[in-house]
């Protein structure tokens, strides 16, 4: 087995030190929100989350893209790290948004054209993982895995897109919870540092955490074809 | 079996063995239709089930006068997209069992067109089983539901569900967790045809102007247009072996 790169190993470090960090941030640092209080300081976290989710699933439907024209097992690799490191992240998003939610629009949940797509988009993708796991050919499960991907990628927005139709025809449906009116806020300078830091600490995270799943996808793929050499 | 007698023919003609694409896939559709016409076992279990969903759409959502005005729409396309499943991974299931997907795709056409005959036969049957429930339905709630504009909802949504549906059913029927994966595959994606379908069809059987639901339907023939080149892009790695 190969040694974890030093690479790898700094950027774990690194990823350690920031999440510290920005936590210090979110939560001391950046002063408390006179409306909503210190739930606010959730938001961070929330938007740090949710922007490396969504660039997780765009490189995704990449991937996908890039596996059908190349049929090249790596590109399939790279999908699996991105979709499942985004899965877990988006439901962070979702987990925060929600802890939110509950004071400051007095709901755990709402049909909300963004709460909406975000849970559809957690389910594609735990589908993806579903359709993924029936099926016993690396090569056919990268190919189904790499359409599902794909169609999935090009179906979220366009469900967002469809719910704020329903939303425009029905404003009472949502009764108004516009996010931008209800919660909304404007950001002082100390926050803006609390935030951007938080963005970028998420964004290192994210790279760390995609980067050993990759790595963690190559030994996978070595250790199926030990096995088949040693079966042989 | 069709498709054997229809491509010998096909070779006496144009000494070519390869039938054109439109040929190819009007043979597909035949021999759905065909099957199907000799069985009923994909369209009248879909239309059992069907009714079977309205049945229970009434005691669960006790639909009375007035609670009949306004879930019209989602009862009906719940159980579309409920039946349309059925029908979908059965069309596709039947392909599988005896190897009758392996004999299509040995058959010398391009291999989209399997994706746009099987599409065409399963939009097919669901129309039928939609031709037939509408009526029922307008009848036991005393519900006009032939308008000009829900029709065409009702047709541009098939089109898109019947189109996603076609290829995910393609895979899944290839899967270990076949028999219940396809609606878990099928339901996420699908969301957008839904969505304004259920919309546009609230909207024309509340009697709102036809200008209203205009961006509904552009939405839906929008995802129809997208999803259906999308399918025809990658239908092949779906199939290949």
């Amino acid at each position: 087995m190969q040694a974890k790169p030093v690479a790898l190993k700094v950027l774990d470090a690194v990823s350690i030190v920031l999440l510290g960090i920005s936590t210090y941030l979110a939560l001391v640092f950046a002063p408390t929100e006179l409306v909503m209080g210190d739930v606010q300081r959730v938001f961070y976290f929330h938007i740090g989350t949710a922007w490396t989710a969504l660039i997780g699933f765009i490189l995704a439907a990449v991937f996908s893209v890039v596996y059908l024209i190349r049929k090249d097992l790596k590109w399939d690799r790279l999908q699996v790290a991105a979709i499942e490191v985004s899965l877990v992240f988006f439901l962070i998003t979702i987990v925060l948004g929600s802890i939110w939610a509950r004071p400051a629009w007095n709901t755990w949940w709402t049909w909300d054209p963004r709460l909406t797509t975000a849970a559809v988009t957690e389910l594609i993708y735990i589908a993806y993982f579903m359709l993924r796991q029936g099926i016993d050919d690396p090569d056919k499960r990268a190919r189904f895995g790499a359409v599902y991907a794909l169609i999935g990628g090009l179906s979220a927005p366009i469900t967002f897109f469809a719910i704020r139709l329903f939303r425009t025809i029905h404003p009472v449906v949502i009764g108004g919870t516009n996010p931008e009116a209800d919660g909304g806020f404007s950001m002082t300078a100390d926050m803006r540092v609390a935030f951007f830091f938080a963005l970028f600490a998420f964004t290192v995270i994210f790279i760390d955490l995609f980067w050993n799943r990759i790595r963690l996808g190559d030994l996978q793929d070595k250790v199926e074809q030990l096995k088949l050499k040693v079966s042989m | 079996m069709n498709n054997a007698t229809y491509r010998v023919k096909a070779t006496k003609k144009h000494s070519i063995a390869k039938p054109s694409f439109v040929r190819a896939v009007f043979a597909i559709v035949l021999k759905d239709l065909q099957a199907e016409y000799r069985s009923f076992e994909l369209i009248s279990a879909m239309l059992v089930f069907s009714l079977l969903v309205i049945i229970i759409f009434n005691f669960a959502l006790n639909l009375d006068i007035k609670t009949r005005e306004t879930v019209t729409a989602g009862v009906l396309w719940t159980t579309f997209a409920f039946a349309g499943t059925l029908g979908l991974n059965r069309s596709m299931a039947i392909e599988k069992d005896r190897g009758c997907l392996d004999g299509l795709l040995l058959a010398p056409v391009d291999r989209s067109a399997i994706y746009f005959g099987k599409a065409i036969s399963n939009l097919a049957f669901m129309l039928i089983v939609e031709a037939i429930v509408l009526p029922v339905y307008s009848l036991l709630y005393n519900r006009n539901l032939f308008q000009p504009g829900l029709l065409l909802v009702i047709l541009l949504g098939s089109i898109g569900y019947v189109g996603v549906g076609t290829l995910l059913a393609t895979m899944s029927v290839q899967t270990r967790t076949r028999d219940i994966l396809l609606s878990i595959l099928l339901f996420p994606v699908v969301l957008p045809v839904l969505l304004p379908a259920i919309i546009a069809s609230d909207g024309f059987l509340a009697g709102v102007e036809v200008a209203d639901s205009l961006f509904s339907i552009g939405l839906l023939v929008a995802y129809d247009l997208i999803f259906i080149a999308v399918a025809f892009m990658v239908f092949d790695s779906v199939v290949e072996e």
